[in-house]
């Protein structure tokens, strides 16, 4: 759209799809710099919740600009190369990484399927293989660092992210037939504002690919249980151990973009995208507020996983990819070809099918607050009572007041 | 046929100041990759000459250095100590003290023990469970800072009892303590200790067999994580333990062969329950009374070599004392549980993943000023 008002005016095509390439790139950076840095105080603040702890609340209102502080930080810091190290991989390794996630920006939506940086045709071919560009510049950083634990780290990235490609891939498949294209916005528009018109309540398979596209994905951004690249308890910080100031600002901000990719693709193919229930859909911007609102709620899943369970080991892992999940995603593709084929000129089939997947995962989601709540029926017990305080235990007579020896002694003493 | 790649072993330097080997320990690794050919434990950067320390102070005057043998479970490290010269001297420890010594050494087992787990599942990945034992633990504290003033080293005995009587409250907080504590340790058990992902890591890791425990000379949860019933407070019952009614946890290969990673945990997990019984016992049959016997300002035990023994969070705590009938000791020497446990790592280590070392010295719990002294 902005391509064509530039050449009406008269702007030369290539010229216009090149002001046009620099604005999105421009946007679609700085959104992610600050996405990283707001979404980085959100992470430790939930994390502080989970542990009972208070988190980072110095810093403007409840700590909203701790971000800017640690920025601050991490740029003043010396940018230390280690000795023997590779200078010219060193130094490229977090932006390669950086440009990796960024690059997955330019076919995420934004709300409305109309606002996508580049509608690509083959959209989630390029956003699968783009984002594989984050196990090179691991493996390059890990390399040039010149440091065991680095390197440990770099090997275990480039097995890791190989082997989750294929069910983070093959999990999109039920979508992609559903759909029945790999462009974001056909796959937005293939779904309505109902929770039973989403893709992942369409059938079961669909559902299954969705969680294998979860669980791949949090493997893919290197995210506890998956950590193993950076775990801290084991390689130190992985390949970061040698990096500081910028460059490691920049690991971060890509692998907290990261989380906001894994969570666009999910509310977009997944869940419903941006739309809105007829009685909204005239107020401006909610289909913007809905898609943000979803894609959020998928990071605090993210965050919420990261913060409640131990890691894998590295060829725990490896199983896990290759027995379980390939396997499935297959189960997940063939289930959804075969459901097709079944149910292909019966509607009303997918009407119930979808209704009942969305009555199942209500009472999973009945049975879970049950859970919930025992939890918080213990956490109710409390400690420190005014029950157990001395002037009560004295007050119900269970303890003897104590006679203070002290005074008695005063009173005699003149 | 084509050429053989040239590969070699390589040497890593873990520690001293790695993330997970708790405090200044240094293992020298050989690797292949990711999997261990060969370990061997460096240990001795936090030596701090505490059995020198003991010849020449006087024999009440060591009670404060015996807390920083095992800083977190100060209470079973004096107690350890009181027990060796009070054998010495024949002294006959009031009984509220004894049962005031058991009360605050079984919670000084608890929250050490609530670290050894907290610890593992932080090596292992799981952060928040840490931090909710520590949240546990600075209860226990609370309460022992009650009895004594301190959070971390007590010196709350000394010989012949215990230096203060606890607030008249004390015993209802902890009764209220235990029952928070004990919902609390459900719930955690619920987060990590039943975890799918933390069995997987902890199951078949590194077992120890019976008589490789036996013949490493491991003391304590790690001996009995291999399925030895052994507890000095059974075997060799001290102070006020023979009224006790407790169990003895040991390894059954709960989740994987008998003595493995998992197995050591889960006896830790069980000692605190039994922990919690013992306390609720002596709750209810502590009398009232003196706290201190009449000890003598300069004691001269008599002359010859003397060896007490007592069951700490970390295994048996041995003292080897010789006396030449002086106000303080000729030589003293501590056996700590520790340092037998560094031992066998090397044993254990070859063809284990990095990760699942890390993994096996969470499990022996090594603790690094207990470890060099």
């Amino acid at each position: 759209m902005l391509i064509e008002t530039m050449t009406s005016l008269g702007v030369p095509e290539l010229l216009a799809q090149f002001i046009y390439a620099v604005l999105i790139a421009f946007l679609c950076v700085n959104f992610i710099a600050i996405y990283a840095g707001v979404v980085s105080v959100v992470e430790r603040r939930v994390a502080a919740k989970m542990q009972s702890r208070v988190g980072p609340n110095r810093v403007g209102p409840q700590g909203a600009l701790q971000w800017l502080a640690d920025g601050i930080k991490l740029i003043l810091k010396e940018d230390l190369i280690p000795n023997g190290a590779d200078k010219f991989l060193f130094k490229l390794a977090p932006f390669l990484m950086a440009s990796g996630v960024a690059g997955a920006f330019i076919v995420l939506p934004w709300g409305p399927s109309s606002v996508i940086g580049a509608d690509l045709n083959v959209g989630l071919l390029y956003l699968i293989s783009v984002t594989a560009l984050v196990a090179i510049a691991t493996l390059m950083a890990a390399w040039a660092s010149n440091n065991k634990w680095s390197l440990l780290g770099g090997m275990r990235a480039a097995a890791m992210i190989v082997s989750y490609e294929i069910p983070v891939a093959m999990g999109l498949l039920p979508a992609i037939m559903i759909a029945g294209s790999l462009q974001v916005s056909v796959l937005m528009d293939a779904q309505g504002w109902a929770p039973w018109d989403w893709i992942v309540f369409n059938n079961p398979f669909a559902m299954l690919g969705f969680l294998l596209f979860v669980t791949g994905s949090v493997a893919e951004s290197n995210r506890t249980p998956f950590d193993l690249t950076e775990a801290e308890s084991e390689l130190v910080a992985g390949y970061a151990t040698e990096y500081s100031g910028f460059r490691f600002a920049v690991f971060t901000l890509a692998e907290f973009a990261n989380t906001w990719v894994v969570g666009a693709v999910g509310a977009a193919i997944f869940l419903g995208a941006g739309h809105a229930p007829p009685i909204l859909s005239s107020l401006p911007g909610i289909e913007v507020v809905i898609f943000v609102g979803k894609t959020m709620f998928m990071v605090l899943i993210l965050m919420w996983f990261r913060w409640t369970l131990p890691r894998f080991r590295i060829d725990q892992m490896m199983d896990f990819s290759w027995k379980y999940m390939l396997p499935l995603s297959l189960i997940a593709f063939f289930g959804q070809a075969i459901y097709f084929l079944g149910t292909w000129d019966q509607p009303g089939i997918q009407i119930v099918v979808s209704h009942l997947m969305v009555l199942a995962f209500l009472g999973l989601l009945f049975l879970f607050l049950n859970r919930v709540m025992i939890n918080f029926k213990h956490q109710a017990v409390v400690v420190n009572s005014p029950q157990t305080e001395l002037a009560y235990l004295e007050k119900i007579g269970k303890i003897k007041p104590k006679v203070v020896e002290s005074d008695v002694a005063t009173e005699e003493a003149p | 046929m084509g050429k053989q790649l040239r590969t070699e072993v390589m040497t890593i330097n873990m520690g001293p100041q790695h993330p997970s080997t708790h405090g200044v320990i240094r293992f020298i690794i050989k690797t292949d990759g990711e999997i261990v050919h060969e370990c061997e434990p460096d240990v001795g950067y936090l030596h701090r000459s505490i059995e020198k320390i003991g010849e020449l102070m006087t024999w009440q005057g060591f009670v404060p250095f015996t807390d920083r043998v095992d800083y977190l479970a100060s209470m079973n490290a004096n107690w350890a100590y009181c027990t060796a010269v009070e054998s010495m001297i024949g002294t006959v420890v009031p009984r509220r003290a004894e049962f005031l010594r058991v009360m605050v050494g079984e919670l000084n087992r608890i929250s050490s023990h609530l670290i050894a787990i907290g610890a593992t599942s932080m090596d292992l990945g799981g952060f928040t469970p840490f931090i909710q034992l520590l949240r546990e633990r600075e209860y226990i504290n609370d309460l022992l800072e009650m009895a004594c003033g301190a959070r971390l080293t007590y010196n709350y005995m000394c010989i012949g009892g215990v230096l203060y009587d606890v607030p008249a409250n004390w015993n209802e907080k902890v009764a209220e303590f235990l029952t928070h504590f004990e919902l609390a340790m459900e719930q955690m058990n619920r987060l990590i200790s039943y975890n799918r992902i933390f069995i997987n890591r902890m199951a078949n890791v590194a077992p120890v067999s019976r008589e490789q425990a036996i013949g490493y000379n491991l003391v304590g949860p790690n001996l009995r994580g291999s399925g030895v019933q052994f507890d000095l407070r059974k075997n060799h019952p001290y102070s006020v333990y023979p009224e006790l009614e407790f169990d003895i946890p040991y390894g059954q290969g709960r989740e994987g062969q008998v003595g493995d990673s998992y197995d050591r945990y889960y006896v830790r997990l069980e000692e605190i329950r039994e922990s919690i019984k013992i306390i609720r016992q002596c709750i209810k049959m502590i009398p009232e009374g003196d706290i201190q016997a009449k000890v003598k300002n300069s004691i001269k035990p008599p002359k010859g070599v003397f060896h007490s023994k007592t069951e700490t969070p970390r295994g048996e705590t041995g003292y080897l004392i010789e006396s030449n009938e002086k106000t303080s000791a000729y030589r003293i020497k501590i056996r700590t549980g520790s340092f037998t446990a560094m031992s066998i790592i090397p044993e254990l280590a070859p063809g284990l993943f990095i990760a699942d070392l890390i993994a096996l010295i969470g499990s022996l719990d090594v603790v690094a000023p207990e470890l060099d002294r």
